[in-house]
């Protein structure tokens, strides 16, 4: 089940050609852009793990190509997604956010139901990688 | 099938030449930078070298990217920041060079002060430079022999791997005085072989200076009267001859130090003045100047 989270999401995967063009996008605007990597699928998880810092005073997309590479050889099986941060008075927020790498086999998520009191039920839901522990959740 | 005559296309090199644009910068260059023959005349080469470059690509010829990595040797203050800035733009103009941007970098922002610090600083330039003209000033700090914990020669070699495997992303730019620069490239010979051109910025003349002085006069909307020409005429000539004399740098803060006297001037003054007089140099605002009276050695010897 491939998560939709981030701009894209319902597209197919992006080409390499694509992926630069958005960055330079950001570039082009002053967007500083940061690469991140995850496991956990979850909506909820909002801070995923960084991969290096902020790639500051580029203008060039080709730099933050190179870290992607770098980050896919490095995390071949995790999410792995690009924000592009709009530091302008107003906005101070992430302007785009996309995944640029999936894990080959994503499991999906199951709809927990707890019931509470006055037999109300509460939904969460849960991933069903999360079941296994984190470095470990996507193994090929 | 009717066997077709093949007509000869031939390509119109004065409307390619006319259509990127060129002459427009070429002029520019003339007009705002004064002197610096040599330069211009490299510049124009190189401009005419891409334009029939692109035009071979076109026909579907075989063109290997020219080398495009340069050294700028001269004194301070003859224009190799200003040239490597001009560089950019133009190389960026003929499409060699995909942004236009120039990064200034020095040993500082080149080399780390310990282990494992040095690549991802030299990384970091290159990443800022890609697309763009990497400007390394006093490129011959980076090399210290004499220091054996000295982490200069890690930069050189990430330099020299960029400028061979990403050639097509970035130009670098080294700078720096002749003399230096001779003795760096004996003992870095990778970088001579990667350099495509070699330009000596000369020492500007006399006339140059004064031409440089009136249009930057000019530009920040000052003037000389004739006696204040004269005046300033023979303050160059004295200060040419006196040590640490930085060509047009040093033309810059002479004329900011006469903007200052002139400052105080119409202030003690006081009173009303027209317009007209905010702009205009006195001349004793250069007379003023203690290049007359024998610089910082005559004074000190004075006293």
């Amino acid at each position: 089940m491939r998560i939709t989270q981030g701009t894209f999401s319902y597209l197919p995967d992006l080409t390499d050609e694509e992926i630069k063009a958005q960055v330079q996008y950001c570039l082009d605007n002053g967007w500083p852009v940061l690469i991140e990597y995850s496991d956990d699928p979850h909506p909820r998880n909002v801070y995923w793990e960084m991969w290096g810092l902020p790639l500051f005073d580029l203008k060039d997309a080709v730099a933050v190509m190179e870290e992607i590479q770098a980050c896919r050889r490095a995390f071949p099986n995790h999410y792995i997604r690009v924000n592009g941060y709009d530091r302008s008075l107003g906005r101070q927020t992430t302007a785009l956010s996309f995944i640029v790498n999936r894990p080959p086999d994503e499991p999906g998520f199951l709809l927990e139901r707890t019931e509470g009191a006055d037999r109300q039920i509460r939904y969460t839901l849960k991933s069903y990688a999360a079941e296994r522990p984190a470095g470990k959740r996507y193994e090929v | 099938m009717t066997n077709q005559v093949e007509t000869p296309n031939l390509i119109d090199i004065d409307a390619a030449f006319r259509q990127a644009n060129i002459q427009q910068f070429l002029d520019e260059l003339d007009r705002e930078l004064i002197g610096l023959k040599p330069v211009k005349t490299r510049i124009k080469e190189i401009a005419a070298l891409l334009l029939i470059a692109r035009l071979r690509e076109e026909q579907g010829l075989a063109t290997e990217r020219p080398t495009l990595h340069m050294s700028f040797t001269g004194n301070p203050g003859t224009g190799k920041t200003t040239v490597a800035l001009r560089m950019a733009k133009i190389l960026h103009h003929l499409g060699y060079v995909r942004r236009g941007h120039l990064v200034v970098a020095t040993r500082d922002d080149l080399v780390g002060q310990y282990v494992g610090h040095t690549a991802p600083k030299t990384k970091d330039a290159l990443k800022r430079a890609a697309g763009g003209v990497l400007f390394i000033d006093e490129a011959y700090y980076l090399y210290r022999p004499e220091n054996e914990r000295d982490y200069g020669q890690e930069a050189i070699e990430m330099l020299l791997q960029a400028m061979e495997n990403q050639r097509d992303d970035l130009v670098v730019i080294l700078a720096g005085y002749k003399e230096r620069m001779d003795t760096f490239f004996q003992a870095n010979p990778g970088f001579h072989s990667r350099l495509g051109h070699h330009l000596h910025f000369p020492d500007y003349s006399l006339e140059e200076l004064l031409e440089i002085g009136e249009l930057m006069v000019r530009q920040q909307n000052y003037t000389f009267d004739a006696a204040s020409q004269r005046a300033f005429r023979e303050y160059l000539v004295l200060r040419m001859q006196q040590p640490h004399f930085s060509n047009a740098r040093s033309v810059r803060n002479a004329l900011d130090r006469a903007k200052l006297r002139q400052a105080n001037r119409l202030v003690q003054q006081g009173g009303t003045i027209s317009p007209a007089e905010l702009c205009r140099f006195d001349e004793s605002d250069i007379r003023q100047s203690r290049v007359f009276r024998g610089g910082l050695e005559g004074e000190n010897s004075n006293q």
